[in-house]
């Protein structure tokens, strides 16, 4: 029997007099993958943001690890052990790789577990290690994608939350992040993905919501998703 | 006294003073790319703030007490009011159109002016500042006085305690995460609303130094004196790459001797024997902002714009 990690039930969030959520409701459970599905605009990035406290909902709740997320700011969130790593990778460009992994690690204390850490993101992504003294905005796509992935690792997150990690990649730069996914869940990490690749999200994943214009209009399991008429038709490119 | 030794050490005493001012300017706007117009003011309400503990001690103190005591009390007034203006004018104003914020910035400045013109006793014209009894000293042609010994032993010193501070520690490394990104700095769990107070705290705090060696070194603070130096500090943060700590300090130097080489030598020039001295200083300070601003318009060690995107 597993329990929901994350519970959101009924939430809107609305930008001025426009609403990009209306009240959706979905779970993540202990050590699975997540998926939200839609395409551009359906509301996927805003949920992702909302959980993780940038934005403030207008209604619904949200509930992380048994607490509510209402109340709290955001640079309190990633302490309950919530990590998002943000659309478009959003590295700091001006500092190196390894301040980068060591900001991912801000709130944490523990100096020799930091550094333990820091080598596992060079084991993960070899080439992080090499260009460990690099300016990250130096960084080829890809690579700023795998930096964006190890920083939000550093704060040993419960829930790993990815928005868009296959955006811009060459196929290749792709598998290499979708089987690190698989590495992540193997190695214990619950993880809320949301992608418009949806072929290569869905087949990795226990659970997919399909998002349109702000509202879920489908749930299933990630084979079940893939089978679906309706989802082959308008995300997996099938007439 | 217009030997080229001693217009050096002229430039580069104002320099240094410039350049102490210019680094609030710089980090506020590096980090929430607001130009705190209001920060001159900060300047002179810390100078007011070291001249009342001086009136406070008791009478025939030794300014090698007396300074660093006012060097807290200046830096203590400066920097509450600095950290005032974040939390009630400013903060309330982050996510409204940038110009709100930057009028607020200018109507807090001329209250700011206005209520020590009005309120500190005697404030209406300049008031004497404490001066430290020993020198003029005379070294290799050049003369100077004690408060300029302090501006060389206090703009260096500030200038490195800063440098460590925002590459090596915890907090400064989290200042450079908020100018770089807010939003991602906070997933980091960086309160940044935090981050932002420090930095116009930090800005206060070199400002009070600034105003002390400007007391020093023209015995006088007045309510108005934030004005032209803080118009003059602002120039300095432009020229040396606005948003880049360094180049403050870089650009307040730059500034100073170019200020000083002009009023001294500009009137040598056949022709233009009219436009030397002192009254004249504005004007050149004004060009060389102009031309870089021309030439270079991310400044000395600006970066530019398409790198920030």
């Amino acid at each position: 029997m597993t329990t929901a990690l994350l519970e959101v039930t009924d939430l809107r969030v609305a930008y001025g007099k426009i609403e990009a959520v209306k009240g959706i409701s979905f779970t993540v459970e202990d050590g699975s993958v997540t998926t939200l599905i839609g395409t551009n605009g359906a509301g996927k990035t805003t949920t992702l943001r909302t959980l993780s406290g940038l934005l403030k909902p207008t209604a619904g709740t949200v509930t992380f690890d048994g607490r509510p997320l209402a109340a709290i700011p955001a640079h309190k969130i990633v302490s309950l052990g919530l990590a998002h790593s943000p659309e478009g990778r959003h590295i700091f460009p001006r500092m190196t790789i390894e301040e980068n992994l060591l900001l991912g690690a801000f709130l944490r204390r523990d100096t020799p577990g930091i550094t333990e850490d820091i080598e596992r993101a060079y084991t993960l992504f070899p080439i992080l290690g090499e260009r460990r003294k690099q300016a990250a905005g130096t960084l080829s796509g890809g690579e700023q994608q795998m930096l964006a992935m190890g920083r939000a690792l550093m704060s040993r997150p419960k829930l790993l939350m990815l928005d868009e990690p296959s955006m811009g990649l060459s196929p290749i730069m792709m598998q290499k992040i979708m089987a690190t996914i698989v590495d992540l869940k193997a190695a214990g990490t619950t993880i809320l993905l949301v992608e418009q690749n949806a072929q290569a999200a869905l087949s990795l994943s226990d659970r997919g919501y399909v998002m349109q214009t702000g509202a879920i209009v489908l749930t299933g399991t990630g084979q079940e998703l893939l089978r679906d008429e309706s989802v082959r038709k308008s995300y997996l490119g099938e007439d | 006294m217009h030997t080229l030794p001693q217009q050096l050490a002229n430039g580069l005493f104002l320099g240094s003073t410039y350049g102490l001012i210019a680094i609030g300017y710089t980090m506020v706007y590096g980090i929430v790319q607001l130009i705190n117009f209001a920060h001159g003011e900060i300047f002179m309400t810390g100078g007011f703030g070291a001249l009342t503990v001086y009136l406070m001690l008791p009478h025939g103190t030794s300014m090698w007490l007396a300074l660093p005591l006012m060097l807290i009390g200046g830096a203590l007034v400066a920097v509450l009011i600095a950290l005032g203006a974040e939390r009630f004018a400013y903060r309330p104003l982050r996510t409204a159109p940038r110009l709100a914020p930057l009028i607020a910035a200018i109507g807090l400045s001329l209250a700011l002016q206005q209520a020590v013109h009005n309120l500190y006793p005697n404030a209406t014209s300049p008031r004497v500042f404490p001066q430290i009894a020993s020198g003029p000293w005379h070294v290799a042609g050049i003369s100077f006085q004690s408060g300029d010994l302090f501006t060389l032993l206090a703009a260096p010193l500030c200038m490195v305690i800063l440098a460590v501070f925002v590459q090596k520690s915890r907090t400064g490394r989290a200042m450079q995460a908020t100018a770089q990104d807010p939003d991602t700095a906070q997933l980091m769990g960086i309160d940044t609303n935090r981050i932002i107070a420090i930095a116009f705290g930090v800005g206060a705090l070199f400002a009070a130094v600034a105003a002390i060696c400007y007391g020093l070194r023209y015995g006088q603070v007045s309510f108005d004196m934030g004005f032209e130096a803080g118009l003059r500090a602002f120039t300095a943060a432009v020229l040396g790459g606005i948003g880049n700590v360094y180049g403050a300090m870089l650009g307040g130097l730059v500034l100073g001797l170019t200020e000083a080489m002009a009023t001294a030598y500009i009137a040598n020039v056949p022709g233009l024997h009219q436009l030397g001295g002192q009254a004249w200083s504005s004007v050149w300070a004004f060009v060389l902002l102009i031309l870089v601003l021309l030439l270079r318009p991310q400044g000395i060690l600006g970066e530019r714009v398409a790198d920030r995107a």
